[in-house]
């Protein structure tokens, strides 16, 4: 499960890269891809195993300029989606 | 063709030359007369191409891609394009070094197959003794930190193996398992009568199959590719003509599915000859399914002809003769009895004996 405290990165499997054609970020797994939204690239360009999801949240509600709770939420929700896919590890 | 219409998967068939001889494999059967391969220069000049149409994803197969000794060029390149590169592979012939090299490289997933969960139904199937040394090979991927897919085209011999098959994957640490139905186009359809499972064996596998991929969520990303010969419904064949996905043969031939160049009456170009974008615009062979203005009834007025994009052509010809006909998988089909009968012959059949992909023998379809 990712927590506040968790340390996410992306699965081996994925990566990142920007698509010239949607001016969009897409992540790319064997013989898929989603292409992200602005707000899911932010996250997952964070996902450096380093950061907690706690900073990120930070970092991403001073950007936006949005209360932290909402970011929080949406952040955790996101992030375990991704995780349940096997898209993202949380390195705890 | 919208301008949203792009392909995003080049499918590079580097070589039709493989050391094994699956029973189902879906090269052409007359595959041995595609000898001509491109050369290094001109695969990277596709995949120059590829990405400036929009591709991002690159499956290296074949036949055998490690038979090319130039597939280390081949992945800088495709590296260097930021695509994500994928390697196909039997796990026949490779060194360790070999293997090492690729990481170096940036190779980005790979996906060894096997045919059984032990050696003798295994290499049974792949009419070689390979079976050890794929588990060998799989061994090395993880180690050397690679994400491993694990695949196997399953079939009447295998299919009531899924447990042991997921079992297996998850001890060689696979991050992605494909359990594929055997599709009846290339050698798969001469050995049909062999291959077909019963709609009994199918039902326990995908139970088997949908409970290990809820224990394992998060962890191997299971896939179960339903055959159509059983789904009453035919599948979106890589998801509608000339829709997402190009590929290359061995010799240059740009087409929208493995198979097209064995549908009579089409026009391909080559790679060779003209560059990709105008292939993937403009050629025939590309045009000749694409969208909705080529289907018949029943599929031209079906609520669902979005969404399978009236099937598979290939299985179309193949089965009727007729490319341009409602695939015969659909219950709607007015040829769907051919698949009826097929699945009455698999619940009855004695085991047939398996004809092995070769480049001598004549085979009457």
């Amino acid at each position: 499960m990712i927590s506040a405290a968790s340390r996410p990165r992306l699965a081996a499997k994925a990566r990142l890269r920007f698509d010239r054609k949607s001016s969009r970020y897409m992540l790319l797994y064997p013989e898929r891809g989603l292409v992200l939204n602005p707000t899911a690239a932010d996250v997952l360009q964070r996902c450096d195993g380093l950061r907690t999801v706690g900073s990120i949240v930070e970092e991403l509600a001073q950007q936006y300029g949005h209360e932290r709770p909402a970011v929080e939420r949406e952040v955790m929700t996101f992030l375990q989606t991704m995780a349940d896919r096997g898209l993202v590890q949380a390195v705890v | 063709m919208s301008a949203a219409e792009r392909p995003y998967t080049l499918i590079a068939e580097l070589t039709y030359r493989c050391p094994l001889r699956c029973v189902y494999c879906s090269n052409p059967l007359d595959y041995g007369r595609h000898r001509d391969e491109l050369d290094t220069e001109t695969w990277r000049r596709v995949f120059r191409e590829a990405e400036d149409l929009g591709v991002v994803q690159l499956n290296l197969t074949g036949g055998e891609p490690l038979v090319r000794d130039d597939l280390e060029a081949l992945i800088a390149e495709a590296r260097r394009l930021d695509l994500y590169t994928n390697l196909i592979t039997s796990g026949i012939p490779l060194r360790r070094e070999r293997l090492v090299r690729f990481r170096e490289l940036g190779l980005d997933n790979i996906q060894v197959s096997i045919q059984d969960t032990q050696a003798e139904g295994s290499d049974r199937i792949a009419g070689r003794r390979s079976f050890d040394r794929k588990l060998v090979i799989a061994a090395w991927v993880k180690e050397l930190g690679f994400p491993l897919t694990l695949n196997t085209v399953l079939q009447r011999e295998n299919l009531d193996h899924v447990e042991e098959i997921v079992a297996l994957a998850e001890r060689l640490g696979a991050d992605r398992l494909e359990l594929a139905n055997t599709q009846y186009l290339g050698w798969a359809l001469p050995n049909r009568a062999a291959l077909l499972p019963t709609q009994a064996q199918l039902s326990r596998a995908r139970e088997v199959a949908a409970e290990a991929r809820k224990r394992l969520r998060g962890r191997m990303e299971v896939l179960f590719v339903t055959p159509d010969y059983y789904t009453e419904l035919p599948k979106a064949c890589m998801d509608g003509w000339g829709r997402r996905f190009i590929v290359v043969s061995p010799d240059g031939l740009a087409l929208p599915c493995h198979a097209a160049h064995t549908l009579p009456g089409l026009r391909f170009d080559s790679v060779r000859d003209r560059p990709l974008d105008e292939i993937w615009r403009d050629s025939p062979g590309f045009r000749a399914f694409r969208g909705e203005n080529w289907m018949p009834e029943p599929c031209r007025s079906c609520e669902r002809r979005a969404i399978d994009f009236g099937g598979c052509r290939c299985q179309a010809f193949h089965l009727t003769g007729n490319a341009s006909v409602t695939d015969p998988t659909c219950h709607l089909s007015p040829d769907h009895g051919l698949i009826e009968t097929a699945r009455l012959a698999a619940a009855e059949a004695p085991p047939a004996s398996f004809i092995y992909r070769t480049t001598r023998a004549r085979v009457v379809g």
